[in-house]
């Protein structure tokens, strides 16, 4: 499992990474590794609200469709739409694949660090 | 290879009938610019296409096919031999009632022994398979709540053991899915469900037993806290098979089902079916139903429901599947049918006893119609997967049962014997299923490349879900 330690993780295995007062998330390399190669991504729009907890964006590989959740509220202010027609790019460089850029951040979960995302995984709680 | 590759310019056969009416040829300006692209084969070309193809495929004719959740038992012949009456199939479907009457007799007494067997009020045959009777059964809920003037309910509450087709069917009947948690004991989470009953819940869609194979002990309190908030509780028919002349719907407190015919009562299931999806409903339901109905009178006749929803389906649905399945009934009688359901429960818990010293069972204990494994310790110890297992199978000569579902239970396997094949044959699977186990143990390798013995190898899913290839080209 690859991490990087610049990082925050969530539980629900998304990847934070803040820059100012804007956040960038995409899927962590376990969970792309966990849900096998995705051929489809379905992500949310400019301008859309994001609530931390719920469901912004979805995966779908060849065994199901998982939802994607949002780690903390904001305005969605940029989409990485190279990944619609290339979903393959989550499976190839997870930390390079970034979903969307949240602006406007209202509230964030408890994060983890690179070391206890592993720790977390590790424990089998997930 | 396709039917457009084989054969050659020029030939052709003469099983067509010529054609015995008055030929009018289009205007000149309505014709086609360039001939169709017709296959072009003699009748012994054609013939062997198809059982080349016919050679290829598998079905519960051939052999073992414990696909879970899709019940997939023989069907038996005499169905055939009854669709394929005359008196069935020379008819039209704008006839007068009264030149088909015996029609009508089969929609009606097949109308009557399914609402027996699932305590309903009227039923429909007009839906084409289980995911359109759902979507059915959600439009009269939705008129019902309609006529009644009570317009705020908007949610539809499913558990998440649920098949996929029902939070699809949810949304496409204008509902937003509020999705609850399973149990640790793998049935429905009570407080969770109180927790989103409320007045803005139009309904629940359950399974039972459920997806797991568990049937849930706490079903007659589900149904009364939906009923309490003001919502109607749609029963998914997908596993009646474990339960039928046992326990009905009905009792259960369900308001309106639908049933899969081309599961629970034998009739053709995949390869085109057609599948058959009915849905039954208690009294306050029955004035939405689709439009076709049949009444007993002096005659039998059709008639429509006060407030129909309207036409779901062109005329009577897939009526031939109806004669099947009521024939299916009337074979086995009163009798029969709860044997179907103790056979169907006592084969998967056969199964289940004899694998679980080799297999994790997702949840332990008695089954009922089918039983769900994980494979997830297998993965971690070998690398080898649920996928690779089933593709195991395949070289075997045996289907595989569903695979990576329900989505609460990691790599798991679904295995539904159903009740209509015998000891000896559970017997071999097992055999099967076991020596699969101990090849993932010494030699993952021959595992991840299975299959080798079937007409395709391993199948590049990926690349067919990333770039599918949906139509052939003409070199021409």
């Amino acid at each position: 499992m690859e991490l990087r330690e610049e990082l925050l993780y969530s539980k629900s295995h998304e990847w934070v990474k803040e820059e100012g007062d804007e956040a960038i998330i995409g899927l962590t390399d376990y969970a792309q590794s966990e849900l096998g190669d995705l051929v489809f991504v379905n992500l949310p729009e400019e301008g859309d609200e994001i609530s931390m907890g719920e469901s912004f964006a979805d995966v779908e590989s060849v065994k199901a469709v998982s939802d994607v959740y949002a780690p903390l509220s904001g305005t969605v202010c940029g989409v990485n739409e190279e990944l619609l027609d290339a979903p393959e790019k989550i499976n190839e460089a997870p930390y390079e694949a970034w979903f969307v850029r949240v602006k406007d951040i209202t509230e964030k979960e408890e994060l983890l660090s690179a070391g206890e995302y592993q720790a977390f995984v590790e424990s089998g709680n997930e | 290879m396709l039917v457009f590759e084989r054969g050659r310019e020029g030939r052709g056969l003469s099983l067509i009938p010529a054609c015995d009416v008055e030929l009018v040829m289009p205007e000149k300006s309505d014709k086609r610019k360039r001939a169709l692209h017709l296959p072009e084969l003699s009748e012994s070309e054609l013939c062997r296409h198809y059982t080349d193809l016919a050679k290829e495929c598998y079905g519960v004719n051939d052999g073992f096919y414990p696909l879970g959740s899709c019940t997939m038992k023989y069907n038996p012949k005499i169905n055939e031999d009854m669709a394929a009456l005359p008196e069935f199939t020379e008819i039209h479907p704008l006839q007068p009632e009264h030149t088909v009457q015996g029609c009508l007799e089969v929609m009606k007494t097949a109308e009557e022994y399914l609402c027996e067997i699932t305590g309903m009020k009227r039923m429909t045959f007009q839906p084409a398979a289980g995911a359109h009777g759902e979507f059915t059964g959600l439009l009269l809920i939705k008129a019902y709540h309609d006529s009644r003037g009570d317009k705020k309910r908007t949610k539809i509450i499913i558990p998440d053991s649920a098949h996929g087709t029902n939070p699809a069917s949810a949304v496409m009947a204008g509902y937003s899915v509020v999705s609850i948690p399973s149990g640790e004991d793998g049935c429905v989470d009570l407080e969770k469900l109180r927790e989103a009953a409320g007045d803005d819940v139009a309904g629940l869609m359950l399974t039972n037993p459920n997806t797991v194979g568990l049937f849930d002990k706490n079903i007659l309190e589900i149904t009364k806290i939906i009923h309490e908030c003001g919502g109607q509780c749609y029963y998914d028919g997908a596993n009646l098979n474990a339960v039928m002349g046992m326990v009905r719907p009905g009792d259960m407190g369900f308001d309106v089902i639908h049933l899969n015919l081309h599961k629970t009562f034998s009739t053709p299931h995949g390869g085109g079916g057609p599948g058959s999806g009915p849905v039954g409903c208690k009294e306050h339901l029955a004035e939405f139903l689709p439009s076709i109905l049949v009444e007993r009178g002096e005659k039998l006749s059709f008639v429509k429901p006060r407030n129909s929803i309207g036409e779901i389906k062109s005329f009577y649905g897939n009526f031939l599947i109806v004669v099947r399945a009521l024939t299916y009934l009337m074979t086995l009688g009163r009798e029969g049918v709860p044997q179907v359901s103790g056979n169907a429960v006592l084969n998967a818990n056969y199964m289940m006893h004899k694998l679980k010293d080799c297999y994790t069972i997702a949840y332990d204990g008695v089954c009922m119609h089918e039983f769900v494994m994980s494979l997830s310790d297998l993965k971690k110890k070998s690398g080898v997967s649920a996928m690779d297992i089933a593709k195991g199978l395949l070289d075997n000569g045996i289907h595989p049962p569903t695979m990576y579902f329900p989505l609460i239970v990691d790599e798991a396997l679904m295995v539904e014997p159903t009740e209509t094949e015998s000891k000896e044959t559970l017997d071999e699977v097992i055999a099967v299923f076991k020596k699969l186990y101990k090849t993932a143990e010494r030699d993952a390798g021959e595992l991840h490349a299975a299959p080798v013995h079937t007409p395709v190898t391993r199948l590049d899913e990926v690349g067919a879900a990333r770039h599918p290839v949906l139509k052939y080209e003409f070199s021409k």
